[in-house]
């Protein structure tokens, strides 16, 4: 299970990569792993306002269907378009052409509350 | 817990493959392997799959009022079968609804060999051993002494010819075989649950890590529990559980073939039903996978049925899935919704299988 060091993660098994004002959300390695060939997406609309822990888009493996949370507030300013027809980018590459969304950040020190990787790993492995 | 669970003889071949396991009906099974679902599945459609079923049940009918027993309990007609063939059937509750789903082969005159859900065995053996009393014919539990895999694909009669010396065109649909593979005693069966060409394989448990190796040389993709749930969807087949259950009355449910009319257990409680919802197919004409308890709407937005499964199919991309409907909107083609996540998405009712011409 690849946890990069540089991201920080929501127990609820999304990643934040920081870009400037902005950050890039996805599922880890082990959310992919765990939920099995990726089938369907569906993403938030660009533009709209989400708070930290919304419910804001959903990833369907074959079995089951799985909620995805804002991991901080802000404004949703671009979707991953590409996963529309090609799902499985989730599973291929999770933590670069499998991202879900941006938001521009409303609030920095929502960040001070994610998870490094060890904490991630120590997280889910309590999961599994 | 995985070590909890009971496993069939092939569970250490399923961990060195990787298998991802789960539990299913008190089993230890593979869910996928990691060559994933959709693989998996266009692997049966394109090629051959390999699927371990040694967790269903293995019950022998047998003695002189087999057949009359069996015409009694079940719902199909034991007596149109011919020695070595195997029928679809059914065992009714007594009220109108479902013990479990079968398959039924006539080893003999009086002789058969009964195939439940892994699921359902237990109950299955319950009922039978009770409403056996007064016949002359004994109900017996083989379960743990067969192996069971499923070797499915267009694929599947070429690489069991290469293991074979058997002309297998002999084999129709439905029709079993006793041979030897590399001196392995096998009875081969010439049916599947997954739409395509294939065969099942009975085995002694102790054969099966040998047998299962051999086909997986010859080719064959091992398959988990995930594809046999999309390819047997795509087909049209029901799941009992699902579609088939101790309440939904089999009559009003594209299966309704299966009974035939004669007496049998229940019938007073299942024959002649109203059937104000019927069990039909159906195809999302938008994004989306339909599944077990989402909402069936009509053009008006009042709920009209609910979906009993659902996937995506890896073949066509489109949500398919079964579902109840009020019988007035299950004429094929009707146009509904399936909601999802509170949303409707166009859907129509459609005749399965969901593949091919």
């Amino acid at each position: 299970m690849k946890t990069p060091e540089e991201l920080r993660y929501a127990t609820s098994h999304e990643w934040v990569r920081r870009e400037d004002e902005a950050v890039t959300v996805g599922i880890t390695d082990f959310a992919q792993d765990q939920l099995g060939d990726v089938v369907f997406v569906e993403l938030p609309e660009s533009g709209r306002h989400v708070a930290k822990g919304d419910q804001v888009a959903v990833v369907e493996s074959v079995k089951t269907a799985s909620d995805i949370y804002a991991p901080v507030t802000g404004i949703i300013t671009d979707v991953n378009g590409a996963l529309e027809t090609t799902p499985e980018l989730i599973n291929d590459q999770p933590y670069a052409a499998g991202w879900l969304f941006r938001i521009e950040l409303e609030n920095d020190s929502e960040l001070n509350d994610l998870l490094d990787a060890d904490a991630y790993q120590k997280s889910a492995s309590e999961e599994s | 817990m995985v070590s909890a669970m009971k496993r069939t003889p092939l569970f250490e071949t399923h961990e060195e493959l990787g298998g991802r396991m789960v539990e299913f009906a008190g089993y230890a099974m593979p869910l996928h392997y990691q060559t994933g679902i959709n693989q998996e599945h266009l692997a049966v459609r394109q090629g051959v799959g390999l699927f371990d079923v040694s967790h269903m049940g293995e019950i022998r009918v047998i003695g002189p009022d087999a057949t009359s027993f069996l015409q009694y309990a079940t719902l199909n007609d034991p007596e149109r079968l011919r020695l070595g063939r195997g029928q679809y059937s059914m065992l009714p509750n007594d009220h109108g609804g479902l013990i479990d789903d079968l398959f039924v082969y006539r080893d003999g005159e009086q002789d058969y060999l009964v195939v439940a859900n892994a699921a359902n065995t237990g109950a299955v053996l319950r009922h039978l051993q009770d409403l056996v009393k007064g016949y002359d014919c004994h109900v017996i539990d083989e379960s743990d002494s067969v192996a069971l895999l499923a070797l499915q694909g267009p694929g599947a009669p070429m690489l069991l010819g290469q293991l074979l010396d058997v002309d297998l065109t002999q084999i129709k649909r439905n029709a079993t075989l006793d041979v030897t593979l590399s001196g392995i005693p096998a009875r081969l069966s010439r049916t599947g649950y997954t739409g395509e060409d294939g065969f099942e394989v009975f085995l002694r448990p102790t054969d099966a890590v040998a047998v299962w190796n051999m086909f997986v040389q010859g080719g064959a993709t091992p398959c988990g529990l995930g594809a046999r749930d999309t390819l047997r969807l795509e087909a049209g087949f029901p799941l009992y559980g699902h579609e088939l259950t101790e309440t939904s009355n089999p009559l009003c449910t594209p299966f309704a073939w299966v009974v035939k009319d004669k007496e049998f257990y229940g019938r007073a409680a299942m024959w002649a039903p109203e059937c104000r919802r019927v069990l039909v197919g159906v195809r999302l004409e938008g994004r989306g996978i339909p599944r077990q308890g989402y909402r069936v709407l009509d053009a008006n937005g009042v709920a009209v049925g609910e979906v009993t499964s659902g996937a995506l199919s890896p073949l066509t991309r489109d949500g398919i899935g079964f579902a109840w409907v009020d019988s007035d909107l299950s004429a094929t083609g009707t146009a509904l919704a399936v909601e999802i996540r509170g949303q409707p998405v166009a859907a129509r009712v459609a005749k399965p299988p969901f593949f091919g011409a």
